[in-house]
């Protein structure tokens, strides 16, 4: 049986660690909180991209760019990239596993094709360094403090065009896997499309919470056009290719906060029964201790 | 009739700027655009450099790098990768960053032309730089 002294100093282990989960838990609501505010605040411009590109789709019959309509080649490489959004940190309950988990059932399905990985945050590195996999890049950082720099989400974006257009390991298409933000409490892994571009069918804005107003009626409006309507596109195809990025790393950032918050809570809650039981615990050696003595005492009076 | 603009600037973070204006220039991609209100619609690329807008008797500048304008009679839209108020620009970075851009610039002149993208991303940044101190300057 565990002396008192073991019990009480356990109790005090316990209680320490209970303190860190909950400032943890604590740290990742307040960025929660901003971070999806951040989510919200980047709403406005891809309504506002998606309104101008669509207009400008109107314009531009028969336009070809391997982003928007995809290569040209006699034969398809049979390679794509996978760029996979995993947490630089863990003790965020299942978004780690859930994320890799997603991607080798990933890998397992799409045997037809060669599947390049460009891994964003430390866990997806960690785990698939030590896999038989093709890697292209490894990002750590870009996710870090909770938050997301646009000029990383830049840097990352044209590596990934420049992999796309270039002849050198020639690729057909780029996807991003990344945990989808549904609630504090849930996250879906999902794997989206990011080239080529998909998401610009027609009048199609899947992103419209910016403006009520942008109806129908004003993709009619006619813009007089300072440069050519190509040449919009042209400049505006990869900042579409960049906002998807974004808003991929800004869901995943929502959901990284989310999933270490209800593991953090969790944690104290575990803390809290162990605790309870150890105490517990603590009080009926202590009682057994006691009653043991006075049985002492007592036989030895007896005795006399 | 409307004889104000509503004048929104968004960057892909947030939105910067939601006002009625009476009055808009912006850098235009191929010259400067300003902009009365009951303007015909248009759309233009921006460059970077400094769009000015007037309230009243009230002139106001900001810093706006890159993107589009979408004029309509009563409203104008502004998408850029950057826009920061004159209040917001840290000076001493831009100094340094002007520093920098001129130093990478002078080197590749000697080493030739062999890494375009670079210079002209080190000209985009030098130019940049001089917007904000010169805009920062102007308090």
């Amino acid at each position: 049986m565990p002396s008192i002294q073991d019990l009480r100093r356990r109790v005090r282990a316990v209680k320490n660690m209970r303190q860190i989960t909950k400032a943890m838990k604590m740290v990742a609501a307040a960025r929660l909180r901003r971070a999806q505010e951040r989510v919200t605040a980047a709403r406005p411009y891809t309504a506002k991209m998606m309104q101008i590109l669509g207009d400008a789709a109107h314009r531009t019959v028969d336009y070809r760019d391997p982003l928007l309509t995809g290569h040209e080649r006699d034969q398809a490489a049979g390679r794509i990239i996978l760029a996979l959004v995993t947490a630089d940190k863990g003790l965020c309950g299942a978004f780690n596993t859930n994320l890799i988990k997603t991607t080798q059932d990933y890998l397992r399905t799409h045997t037809g094709v060669e599947v390049d990985l460009v891994l964003i945050g430390r866990k997806g590195v960690d785990v698939f360094r030590r896999r038989p996999v093709n890697i292209r890049r490894e990002h750590i950082g870009v996710t870090g403090t909770g938050k997301v720099a646009l000029s990383d989400v830049t840097a990352l974006t044209r590596q990934l065009i420049d992999d796309y257009l270039s002849d050198e390991r020639p690729v057909d298409a780029v996807f991003i896997l990344y945990n989808e933000f549904k609630s504090a409490l849930s996250q879906q892994p999902v794997v989206e499309q990011l080239l080529p571009i998909r998401r610009l069918a027609l009048g199609d804005s899947n992103d419209d919470a910016g403006g009520s107003k942008e109806a129908a009626g004003e993709s009619l409006t006619d813009y007089l056009y300072e440069q050519p309507a190509t040449q919009i596109f042209t400049e505006l195809l990869p900042k579409l290719v960049e906002n998807q990025v974004y808003h991929a790393l800004l869901e995943s950032v929502a959901s990284e906060l989310g999933a270490r918050m209800t593991a953090m809570e969790s944690a104290s809650k575990n803390a809290n029964d162990v605790i309870e039981r150890l105490t517990l615990n603590m009080n009926r050696v202590r009682q057994a201790r006691i009653t043991r003595e006075i049985i002492e005492v007592v036989s030895g009076a007896e005795a006399l | 009739m409307a004889d104000k603009l509503n004048l929104e600037i968004i960057t892909p973070e947030r939105r910067v700027f939601s006002e009625a204006v009476e009055e808009v220039v912006v850098p235009g991609l191929d010259g400067e655009l300003g902009i009365l209100p009951q303007h015909t619609p248009l759309i233009s690329q921006l460059k970077t450099g400094l769009l000015t807008y007037r309230q009243g008797s009230d002139r106001q500048s900001i810093h706006v790098s890159g993107g589009f304008v979408e004029v309509l009679p009563d409203r104008v839209s502004v998408l850029s990768d950057v826009a920061e108020r004159p209040e917001e620009i840290d000076v001493e970075r831009a100094r340094r960053a002007r520093e920098r851009a001129e130093k990478r610039l002078s080197g590749q002149g000697l080493a030739g032309d062999g890494d375009d993208i670079d210079f002209r991303r080190a000209e985009l940044k030098l130019q940049r730089a001089m917007i904000r101190i010169q805009l920062a300057g102007r308090e």
